[in-house]
């Protein structure tokens, strides 16, 4: 009876021994192709890097660093060019201001009312549409901009022409509102739900609740949200393009005529000989950009990693 | 519940693929018999000014040869010539003439550029229709986009400030507009130092610029004649303070007494050769040139 079960226990672990071989290679197979396609993301933005500082690079030798980061002039097509990107740096920090000071606030309220307030069916009836708002192409944005906001900021801010930073930055809050809400509302749901009751518990109202409970929970996930709408922001371009105005001063107020960074690139681009002097200048512009959004991400993963950091406790 | 997956998912593309595949060899199969057996295809890249009028011609020239099939985009001219140094494209239309450098730059990328003119457009400076101002001399336009006139009283128009529109610097009308009524050339009083002014707009596109205009009172800028529309008014230019104001239009163009006209033009590398030869051929024959008048430019002769 012994050597029965000695048997049994023989067979049992050599069918194992096979299913977990047949598993194996399986597994590596998977292994392996999911750790080619982690492998290719990396070599696409080591390619994407090299591209920028190959491409970019030479133009600091015709124009030093800080002429180019402070200069005030950009004429590519004259003789000689001149390469100054101040205008077109400061009007990319008015622009996404305008976005960021009128979206996080709409936004995170917005999602604070869909995770917190909201009876599920109007989620259920809300929600996709604020997502949809996220499927609009930006020309199409960018057309909405031209015909219909720029007359009206015109007339409600007395100015000169509608094509200035103001109306490109509330067509930028309407772009990266989606990301806002859908990304803070999935962060506020993940708030456990022992946390309101505590609060509710203590007598804290709704408003309590939301304003010290929930918001400060999900604080994190409510970072991660607002960067990836200034990330938006900072990167999107047919829309800057069409709406911001284009004019190559450096801007004072949000009210004027500006182009921002991407505008600048993209308008310049189709014109620029491979290899040539305004080519070199755009890339570098480009460059300055990557680097500008990796920064906008390494400060957001820091302050992700400090909110973990304070909620372990 | 797989197996069904896989059928829905896979049968339905492969279905649409065969119906499509079966459509396109209906559709060659009818059209070989047709057309004089003229094939190829290439494509015109550059000047926004000279689109409409290469689409119609493309149109036109493709009705009659079916084998044919020709890209139209306009970028500008500056991306036109760009994309004919780097070998992107087979004619590069351009309303300004190419620049010595960016010659030099196609000798040393293996391209010989190869100017055809293939019409002629006035370059008309509009206005919003309830803009009292009317005629413009070419110092006060230079003034106006270099920001040193920066108010409609100072030309005789109503105490408002100007909006001064213009392209951006992918267009050739940028450049032929700053070298021409920036900075005067042909004037005594030209200055090759002179810029655009920081005050000034930079758009993307010329029907922007004309949309703008109809909508703002204190707007100016400066599209080809073929853009004009209605709702917006074309200014008499003035050659100096003494000459006559001379409103933009193909007679005007063609005597040579409105000041701010210009060649629209081909380039190809080196002289052209099978279809594109046939077309250019089409372009400059008398229906070619008929075409020009009606999309609004200054037929040759």
């Amino acid at each position: 009876m012994l050597g029965q079960k000695a048997a049994f226990a023989t067979a049992e672990a050599s069918h194992d021994r096979g299913l977990r071989r047949r598993w194996r290679i399986g597994e590596k197979f998977i292994e392996g192709w999911i750790f080619l396609t982690g492998l290719l993301a990396i070599v696409v933005l080591l390619g994407i890097i090299a591209l920028l500082l190959k491409e970019g690079l030479p133009a600091f030798l015709y124009t030093p660093p800080w002429e180019f980061f402070f200069g005030t002039k950009w004429y590519p097509v004259s003789e000689p060019p001149t390469f100054g990107i101040m205008p077109f740096f400061v009007s990319t920090l008015w622009v996404t201001l305008v976005a960021t000071a009128i979206s996080v606030p709409i936004g995170v309220a917005c999602a604070a009312y869909l995770a917190e307030v909201a009876p599920d069916k109007a989620r259920e009836a809300v929600k996709p549409v604020i997502e949809i708002l996220a499927g609009i192409p930006s020309v199409v944005m960018g057309f909405i901009g031209l015909m219909l906001l720029s007359p009206l900021v015109q007339s409600a801010f007395n100015l000169n022409t509608g094509l200035c930073g103001l109306s490109a930055g509330i067509m930028l809050s309407l772009m990266s509102l989606p990301i806002i809400v859908s990304v803070s509302e999935d962060a506020l749901r993940a708030v456990p739900d022992q946390f309101r009751q505590a609060s509710y518990a203590l007598g804290a109202t709704r408003w309590e609740t939301i304003i010290h409970v929930s918001i400060p929970a999900a604080l994190s996930g409510i970072t991660a949200a607002v960067m990836l709408g200034v990330g938006r922001a900072i990167g999107e371009t047919m829309t800057v393009l069409m709406v911001a105005g284009g004019a190559l001063a450096v801007p004072v107020s949000p009210t004027e005529p500006m182009m921002p960074m991407t505008a600048a690139i993209a308008s310049g681009i189709g014109n620029a000989v491979r290899g040539g002097l305004q080519y070199q200048a755009l890339f570098a512009i480009g460059l300055i950009l990557f680097i500008l959004t990796l920064s906008v991400n390494i400060v957001a993963d820091r302050v992700l990693d400090r909110q973990k950091r304070k909620f372990a406790k | 519940m797989f197996s069904n997956l896989v059928r829905k998912w896979f049968i339905l593309p492969v279905a649409v693929l065969m119906a499509a595949a079966t459509a396109l060899t209906g559709c060659t199969g009818n059209n070989g018999g047709g057309g004089d057996g003229l094939t190829g295809s290439f494509s015109i890249v550059g000047s926004n000014t000279v689109t409409p009028l290469s689409s119609v011609w493309a149109e036109e020239f493709m009705e009659v040869n079916p084998g044919v099939s020709i890209a139209v985009s306009g970028p500008g001219s500056g991306a036109g010539i760009a994309a004919l140094i780097n070998g992107t494209t087979d004619i590069c239309q351009a309303s300004r003439l190419i620049k010595q450098k960016e010659i030099d730059e196609a000798q040393a990328n293996g391209v010989e550029p190869y100017e055809i003119q293939v019409a002629t457009d006035a370059l008309s400076v509009v206005v919003n229709p309830a803009n009292p101002v009317s005629e413009l001399t070419i110092a006060q336009l230079s003034a106006i986009y270099t920001n040193q006139i920066t108010n409609w009283s100072e030309v005789g128009g109503n105490d408002a400030p100007i909006v001064a529109l213009s392209r951006d610097t992918n267009s050739g009308t940028h450049v032929f507009f700053k070298e021409h009524v920036v900075q005067m050339a042909g004037l005594p009083t030209v200055d090759t130092t002179l810029e655009y002014g920081t005050k000034v707009l930079f758009l993307p596109s010329t029907k922007e610029g004309v949309d703008e205009v109809a909508k703002n009172p204190n707007a100016i800028f400066y599209p080809g004649l073929g853009y004009v529309t209605d709702k917006v008014k074309p200014l008499a230019i003035k050659k100096t303070v003494d000459t006559p104001g001379v409103l933009p239009n193909v007679a005007t163009a063609l005597d040579g007494s409105y000041p701010i006209a210009r060649p629209l033009l081909y380039y190809t590398n080196s002289q052209p050769t099978g279809a594109i030869k046939d077309f250019i051929d089409y372009c400059l024959s008398v229906e070619g040139q008929a075409k020009v008048t009606e999309v609004g430019y200054v037929p040759l002769q």
